[in-house]
């Protein structure tokens, strides 16, 4: 393996059980010390994919290389590089948590300090208290610090921060920055838009187990949808235009308006979760999600709607 | 490999035995931490042992064609014992690994580079720890609270230690081939518990095997856990007693041949059966 090699490469990827499709042609790289983000709604094939990855599950077809190996045949050695935090597990946790890592820490050949695992998720004060105890985000960061007590090259997140208070999500997204300044590669599934726009180098969106979307967080779903809102209200009337130059427009309305002050004025750049539910209504709708955004920005006049209050 | 801290990623060798050592101890905390596992698997023998001995505690509870009383506490130590190598091998181990293998714990270690070997050793050793606590046990209870006579010939105690080896290594890989049976862990003890009530009561645990009818005798002697009782019997019970056993023996052979058979299944189940996760499930 070289330093250009991908640590993930998938090539038309399927997965069916029985007559039902779960994954339908999917390929994408993941280049190494990239962190990747697979989006998409439940029971999309992100899951799935993941899971094929992580060598629970077998391909129906389609090329799968994961750290120069294929999945379905990884040996210990192959799973000594890897780390994986599965979603949620129900497990007895008849351990303390430190007990819990320097047991997991001793399967691989050179695992990080149990302690500072323990500190880097924020467990100190639960060290010593077995993990049926803690609280669901509390053994949410169980799995994660399981996961990377063995120093992975290639780390698997499915939904790591589901059940995290707000605090609890920014200190994770620090912790995987760092992680990825050590070199580490992460292939992150989540639910959380701000999430994935705030950690991915890269995101791929999932629907229907097809790869709908892939590439840079301020790319995906094409320029268009990510051209500035300018809204404003006269009376209960809502209005709402989308324009490259939303200064240019303010100026304008403004001036239309007679120089007072335009009522809840606003400009808004689409998040990634504009942009990512605009592409799954487009996908509803039967129109290429690339194509979000691209009819109302053309048209020049204001979209006028009424206001629900 | 082109990372920069690049450390050598290749595992030790005989890793397998140590972290199988690890898994021991880390099964045995936490065996000990679930109280239902130690109420229903290890102290079950005891409680049972002591209701017996204290209902029928009044006069002798059998006595041998030349005279000596047996009280019920010496009659049915030897069940108790067997009974205790199959709760602590078969059930516990079969309950214990369906719970494991639908709770995601398998799949966790499915990910990880411990050695499916490693971890049968860390069940295996579990089993032999609190099977041996819990022989240990039963015999402290006899001896001390019911003034049990226990056997002081050498030869006797080694005929323990082998039917205990034997029966313990034996149900623990039915164990673990059995785990296969429930289809989730909640009904793991619904499937289990039956199984072995019913071997525990045609085998001569809860009654005198024989008093039981020719044809469940026989049925029961298919099953390891009658060779069990009746290997125990040998060490526990007068000489005497031999002549009221099926075909008037001990049949230390019969013992040996049977339980070795059901250890062979096992293993074959267990090789072909066993997975750390039902893939596509």
């Amino acid at each position: 393996m070289t330093a250009s090699d991908p640590v993930v490469s998938v090539r038309d990827l399927r997965k069916s059980y029985g007559p039902a499709v779960a994954l339908d042609g999917v390929s994408f790289d993941i280049e190494r010390g990239e962190v990747f983000s697979l989006l998409g709604p439940n029971g999309a094939g992100k899951s799935t994919t993941i899971e094929i990855l992580e060598g629970y599950r077998d391909r129906t077809s389609g090329e799968a290389t994961v750290l120069g190996q294929d999945p379905q045949r990884g040996g210990l050695d192959w799973k000594a590089r890897l780390g994986i935090v599965l979603q949620g597990t129900g497990e007895s946790g008849s351990a303390t948590v430190r007990e819990q890592l320097r047991h997991f820490a001793g399967f691989y050949p050179h695992p990080r300090d149990v302690d500072e695992v323990i500190a880097a998720v924020g467990l100190e004060k639960q060290a010593g208290s077995l993990v049926r105890k803690l609280s669901g985000g509390q053994r949410r960061r169980v799995d994660v610090a399981l996961g990377i007590v063995g120093r992975p090259e290639l780390l698997f997140l499915d939904e790591p921060t589901t059940g995290f208070d707000p605090e609890a999500r920014r200190d994770f997204w620090h912790l995987i920055r760092s992680f990825r300044d050590e070199g580490t590669s992460i292939l992150l599934t989540t639910h959380y838009l701000d999430e994935a726009a705030q950690l991915s180098d890269r995101v791929g969106v999932i629907a229907d187990g097809r790869l709908i979307d892939i590439g840079g967080v301020d790319e995906i779903g094409g320029a268009d949808a990510r051209v500035p809102i300018v809204r404003w209200r006269t009376g209960n009337t809502t209005h709402e235009v989308r324009t490259a130059t939303p200064a240019i427009e303010v100026a304008r309305i403004v001036e239309a308006g007679g120089g007072i002050e335009p009522e809840g004025i606003e400009i808004t750049r689409p998040s990634l979760e504009h942009v990512y539910l605009g592409m799954l209504a487009a996908l509803e709708q039967g129109r290429s999600p690339r194509e979000n955004g691209q009819a109302r920005v053309d048209a020049a006049a204001p979209v006028t709607r009424s206001a629900a209050s | 490999m082109t990372t920069t801290r690049a450390p050598s990623r290749t595992l030790a060798p005989g890793r397998t035995l140590t972290l199988g050592a690890s898994r021991v101890a880390y099964e045995v905390r936490s065996y000990f931490r679930q109280g239902d596992s130690v109420f229903f698997t290890f102290l079950f023998p005891v409680v049972i042992l002591t209701i017996f001995s204290v209902a029928f505690s009044e006069g002798s509870f059998a006595v041998t064609p030349d005279g000596t009383e047996v009280n019920a506490a010496q009659y049915y130590l030897p069940g108790m014992l067997a009974a205790g190598i199959l709760l602590s091998g078969l059930q516990n181990m079969s309950i214990d690994i369906a719970i494991e293998r639908s709770d995601g714990t398998l799949k966790r270690l499915a990910g990880t580079p411990l050695p499916v070997i490693s971890y049968f050793i860390g069940k295996i050793g579990q089993v032999f720890v609190t099977g041996t606590l819990q022989s240990a046990l039963l015999l402290l209870v006899a001896a001390t609270v019911f003034s049990v006579p226990l056997p002081t010939d050498p030869a006797l105690w080694v005929t323990f230690a082998w039917v205990f080896v034997l029966g313990v290594t034996t149900c623990a890989i039915l164990g673990i081939a059995l785990s296969r049976l429930p289809r989730t862990g909640k009904s793991a003890t619904a499937v289990i518990i039956p199984i072995t009530l019913v071997l525990q009561f045609i085998s001569g645990v809860y009654l005198a095997f024989t008093q039981l009818p020719d044809w469940l005798q026989t049925v029961a002697s298919v099953f390891p856990l009658k060779w069990l009782a009746q290997g125990m019997r040998s060490v526990f019970l007068p000489q005497s007693f031999e002549a009221l056993e099926q075909g008037g023996s001990w049949d230390h052979a019969g013992i040996a041949i049977v339980t070795g058979l059901w250890l062979v299944v096992g293993l074959v189940l267990t090789r072909l059966t066993f997975r750390w996760i039902r893939k596509d499930a």
